[in-house]
C-alpha cells in the first residue's frame, strides 16, 4: 500500500510548484500588497514549513540505507528551520534580518544530501541523473537566497528565489524510479515500468 | 526625455502586474494539459483497469492541473482584488 519513490517526488513537486508560484506572485506586486492579507503572508512559509514535516514519514518508511534515512532527515530539519524562520519573520516575532540565513543553510544542506546520498553516476539512471542535477541546483542556487539575506526587497532577486523553486518542481516531476535519461540506462537499474 | 520613457516603463510594467497574476494559474494549468496530451500514459485515468490506489490518485499532469487552479482560486483571484484596491488607493 505504501506508494513509490517517484509518486513521493510528485506530491512534493506539486507543493514546491504551489510554494515556486507564490513567491513569483510576491516578487511581482510587491510585499506590501503580497501582505495585504494577513492569512496570505504565512501562505507560502506555512507550506513550507507543512512539507518539512512531511518529510518526517518519508524519512521514517521509506528507508532503503542509512545514508537515505540521513538525507531525508536532514531535509526535515532544514526545511522545517527555514519555514518556521519565515512564518517568524513575517509574523514578527523575530527581527534580525539573519534569520534568513536559514534559507541558504537549507539550500546548502538539501544540495549536498542529494549529492552525497546518490551514489550512482549521472548516467545510470534517470533519477540518479536528476539527484545530482538537483543538489547541483540547491548547491549554485544558495546564491540567491544569501543575496536576499542582504537584499531582501529586490524584485530580482525575489524573481530568481521563485524560478530555482519552480525549477526544482519540473526536475522532482520529471523523477521516475526507473526510466533512461538522454537514451542511457543501466543495465543494473532496473527494468523501466512504464 | 529620458525620465519621460522611464516613467512611461514603470506605467507600463505596473499596468502588465495584474495580467501576468492571472495568467499564472492558467499557464500552469495549460501546461499540466500539454503534458498530458505529449504523454498519455502518465495519466492512469485515461486506463484504470489494474491500476493500484496510487497510481490512481497521484498522476503528475493532472498534480500540475491542480496546483495551477487550486493558485488561481486561492491566491490570485484575492491578489488580483488587493492590487486593484492598493492601486486605487495609490492614484
Amino acid at each position: 500500500m505504501q506508494p513509490r519513490a517517484e509518486m513521493v517526488h510528485w506530491l512534493f513537486a506539486a507543493g514546491i510548484l504551489f510554494i515556486g508560484m507564490c513567491l513569483l506572485c510576491e516578487a511581482i506586486v510587491g510585499r506590501e500588497v503580497w501582505q495585504m492579507r494577513p492569512w496570505r503572508k504565512y501562505l507560502w512559509p506555512g507550506v513550507a514549513f507543512g512539507l518539512g514535516v512531511c518529510l518526517w514519514p518519508v524519512m521514517a518508511f521509506f528507508t532503503n540505507s542509512a545514508v537515505h534515512m540521513y538525507a531525508h532527515g536532514s531535509w526535515a530539519e532544514v526545511l522545517m528551520l527555514a519555514g518556521g524562520a519565515e512564518l517568524g519573520l513575517v509574523h514578527g516575532r523575530l527581527k534580525s534580518r539573519w534569520w534568513r540565513l536559514t534559507w541558504p543553510l537549507a539550500f546548502v544542506v538539501t544540495g549536498l544530501a542529494f549529492i552525497i546520498h546518490e551514489q550512482n553516476p549521472w548516467f545510470f539512471a534517470r533519477s540518479a541523473f536528476l539527484h545530482h542535477l538537483l543538489g547541483w541546483t540547491f548547491l549554485l542556487a544558495a546564491v540567491i537566497p544569501l543575496g536576499l539575506v542582504w537584499r531582501p526587497r529586490s524584485p530580482v532577486l525575489q524573481a530568481c528565489f521563485a524560478l530555482t523553486i519552480v525549477l526544482v518542481a519540473i526536475q522532482l516531476f520529471s523523477d521516475r524510479d526507473v526510466a533512461p535519461v538522454f537514451g542511457h540506462l543501466s543495465p543494473l537499474a532496473g527494468t523501466p515500468h512504464r | 526625455m529620458n525620465s519621460t520613457y522611464a516613467s512611461q516603463a514603470t506605467e507600463r510594467s505596473r499596468f502588465a502586474r495584474p495580467q501576468v497574476v492571472s495568467l499564472l494559474g492558467p499557464v500552469v494549468s495549460a501546461a499540466g494539459v500539454v503534458w498530458a496530451i505529449l504523454q498519455p500514459y502518465r495519466v492512469t485515468l485515461l486506463h484504470p483497469r489494474g491500476q493500484g490506489f496510487w497510481w490512481l490518485v497521484i498522476e503528475p499532469p493532472l498534480l500540475v492541473v491542480v496546483v495551477g487552479i487550486v493558485f488561481s482560486v486561492v491566491v490570485a483571484r484575492p491578489l488580483l482584488a488587493d492590487l486593484e484596491e492598493h492601486r486605487a488607493t495609490s492614484r
